[in-house]
């Protein structure tokens, strides 16, 4: 990995951390409501993943903040729509599980398990009749993967060799339930390898993430059709705010967290002198500030009008005459 | 021209107009559609755009809202309504909602086809009517096409809206031969006096037109009234105005539907003329609908559970009787 790289990895990934740590802190202040899916300890997966799909169309589900900022979605946008302002990327209309750019090519937040998975693969199918094989990025966690619209969506992007990466997030746990209790095995790239090429990565080492994707991306851009990681992380927080995530013992949690994705970056790029030292002092310093002006952003930012309350049900030559 | 005919030809034109519009669903393909729809398309288009899916309503659906966000048109055909329930999370979750959530930045061109209704013995699991959970939907237009004209008009209506649209077709009208009508800048919002009348209007749409019609001169000549036709053929948007101005001509309503009266679409036309037209009406408000039993195969049952043009005649009478009319 180049300087250059590393550095984007932990910028990145520590403007993540910082963004999802104001998040929790400005929800228990009230500022934000309903429910808020952190992706502390996940990192890895978020900016490694958008680092090497860097075209192409992402679906994701609703732990997404910050796989929307790798992608390049500004945290401003994000924060204000947390706070359900009108600055807010989806208006104050989505909240912190709807954030939709399709400038960026961004569409997710999704927030019924699997239920975006057809949706990537029918965007799938459409590039590839249109002759774009930069192809689909779809993102879920080891909860989707039993679901039925999860296997459909394996067997149709193998039958019609669609140019799509399925990315599974296994951090073991949906909410509350171990993913073994509810699966034959935790491994769960095995559910793929009989529809395509499939593999397990460890998914709180960013380059290894940003390696497989990069393989991946090559994979399907040479039309060999679709393509499954399964990537090993865990979340340090509940599945939401409001759950405490107690089922999971200190001992699993201090196994993780020894294997922290931006501390264990850190640490390498250090130790191998691929990254000036000053650099991770200078890049805190100026994470703080942007995350600062974040919340700055969203506390300031105007309600939306009640007038909203009708606006975007039907696109405006159909919103006089529906309903 | 068959029904069926001037669906296909909707989509036929529509297909050689605009390359972004494409087909899919089962046997839509190389078989040319359960109800052969599609007939010919898969020759004309190739597979690229005509598209023979698995038996995965969830993904026909699913699919077609992701390549309807890549920018295409998609038609998916769904076999009967029935079945579309195990798309009932794409189609209300997400095609209805997406434009929304984002604040306006999503698009969902989308056109979702799919047969419904009382056929012939079919059972329960193939005759249902399900306008009143699609209507329910805000995010959804769902037109409802009693007859080869507004098919065709309203079925390219909807493949060229910006907005999710669930086009309702029935099982029955597929092979009838109907007089065909082009018209210009049709309106596929907009309700149809089928017949004029004075004295009584009866809101219906799809199949149970043909049954109004069949049951109407008998009314007529058994009240010594003339009766008003209206077919709704929008059920989201509902064309309130053309009720309204029936109504407020007539002073009476009747609405026939096949659908279970429980719930039923008419629960929510009625109510809606209760609320605005209560002063108008001369009589209560009756609604003629299906009987509230899962639709059972013996044939006898089978008519017994839904209104027919003699039901639809002795209800009026009786309900005519009990108002003094």
């Amino acid at each position: 990995m180049n300087s250059a790289r590393v550095k984007t990895f932990y910028y990145l990934m520590k403007l993540g951390r910082e963004f999802e740590l104001a998040a929790k802190e400005q929800y228990m202040q009230g500022n934000i409501a309903g429910f808020l899916h952190l992706d502390i300890g996940q990192e890895a997966c978020s900016v490694g993943t958008m680092q090497a799909f860097d075209k192409g169309d992402v679906f994701t589900h609703y732990r997404e903040h910050v796989l929307a900022i790798a992608r390049g979605m500004d945290p401003k946008l994000i924060m204000a729509e947390l706070f359900g302002k009108a600055t807010g990327v989806s208006k104050g209309k989505g909240g912190s599980m709807h954030l939709f750019d399709p400038k960026l090519d961004f569409y997710g937040g999704d927030a019924i398990v699997a239920g975006h998975l057809p949706i990537a693969t029918g965007c799938a199918y459409a590039r590839k009749i249109e002759g774009e094989m930069a192809g689909v990025f779809a993102i879920f966690g080891d909860g989707a993967t039993n679901a039925g619209a999860f296997f459909e969506s394996l067997n149709i992007a193998a039958a019609w060799k669609l140019p799509i990466i399925f990315f599974c997030e296994n951090n073991y746990y949906a909410i509350g339930t171990r993913i073994g209790w509810v699966s034959p095995f935790e491994e769960l790239y095995h559910k793929a390898r009989h529809y395509m090429p499939s593999k397990r990565i460890d998914g709180m080492n960013v380059c290894e993430v940003y390696r497989a994707v990069m393989e991946a991306k090559e994979h399907i851009e040479n039309g060999l059709g679709p393509y499954f990681i399964e990537a090993e992380t865990y979340r340090y927080e509940g599945h939401s705010m409001s759950d405490n995530g107690k089922y999971r013992s200190e001992e699993e949690m201090e196994i993780f967290k020894s294997r922290d994705p931006i501390e264990t970056l850190k640490k390498e790029a250090l130790s191998r002198g691929i990254v000036e030292p000053e650099y991770f002092d200078e890049t805190d310093k100026k994470v703080a500030k942007e995350i600062e002006e974040a919340v700055e952003f969203a506390a300031n930012s105007p309600e939306p009008d009640l007038s909203e309350l009708y606006e975007d049900v039907y696109c405006k030559e159909c919103t006089n005459v529906v309903p | 021209m068959l029904y069926r005919e001037a669906l296909n030809r909707a989509i036929d034109e529509s297909m050689a107009a605009d390359r972004s519009v494409v087909i899919l669903g089962e046997d839509v393909g190389r078989y040319g559609g359960s109800y052969r729809v599609s007939e010919g398309l898969f020759a004309k288009y190739g597979p690229k755009r005509v598209i023979d899916t698995p038996i995965a309503e969830l993904s026909i659906v699913g699919n077609a809202i992701g390549m309807a966000i890549a920018g295409l048109r998609p038609i998916a055909e769904i076999m009967t309504v029935n079945f579309s329930l195990l798309a009932m999370d794409q189609i209300v979750n997400h095609a209805a909602k997406f434009r929304y959530m984002s604040g306006g930045k999503m698009t969902i061109p989308l056109t979702i086809r799919m047969p419904g209704g009382v056929s012939r013995q079919l059972a329960a699991q193939h005759s249902e009517s399900y306008e009143t959970m699609y209507s329910a939907v805000p995010g959804l237009i769902v037109l409802a096409a009693s007859n080869a004209t507004y098919a065709y008009h309203a079925l390219k209506a909807a493949i060229f809206l910006n907005d999710p649209v669930v086009f309702l077709e029935h099982e029955l009208l597929y092979p009838m031969d109907m007089k065909f009508k082009q018209i210009e800048n049709f309106d596929p919002f907009k309700a149809e006096v089928v017949k004029e009348g004075e004295d009584l209007t009866i809101l219906t749409y799809l199949k149970m037109r043909y049954d109004v019609l069949e049951a109407v001169p008998q009314i007529e000549k058994e009240l010594g009234i003339s009766v008003e036709v209206i077919d709704l053929n929008s059920l989201r948007p509902l064309d309130m105005k053309t009720i309204t101005d029936s109504i407020k001509k007539t002073k009476r309503v009747v609405l026939v539907e096949e659908d279970h009266k429980t719930g039923g679409y008419g629960a929510e036309v009625i109510a809606r003329i209760s609320e605005a037209l209560f002063y108008e009406l001369d009589a209560p408000p009756l609604r003629i609908a299906g009987e509230d039993v899962p639709i059972p195969y013996n044939r006898k049952l089978e008519l017994a559970s839904i209104p027919t043009p003699d039901k639809i005649v002795s209800q009026i009478l009786q309900w005519s009787r009990a108002n003094g009319i």
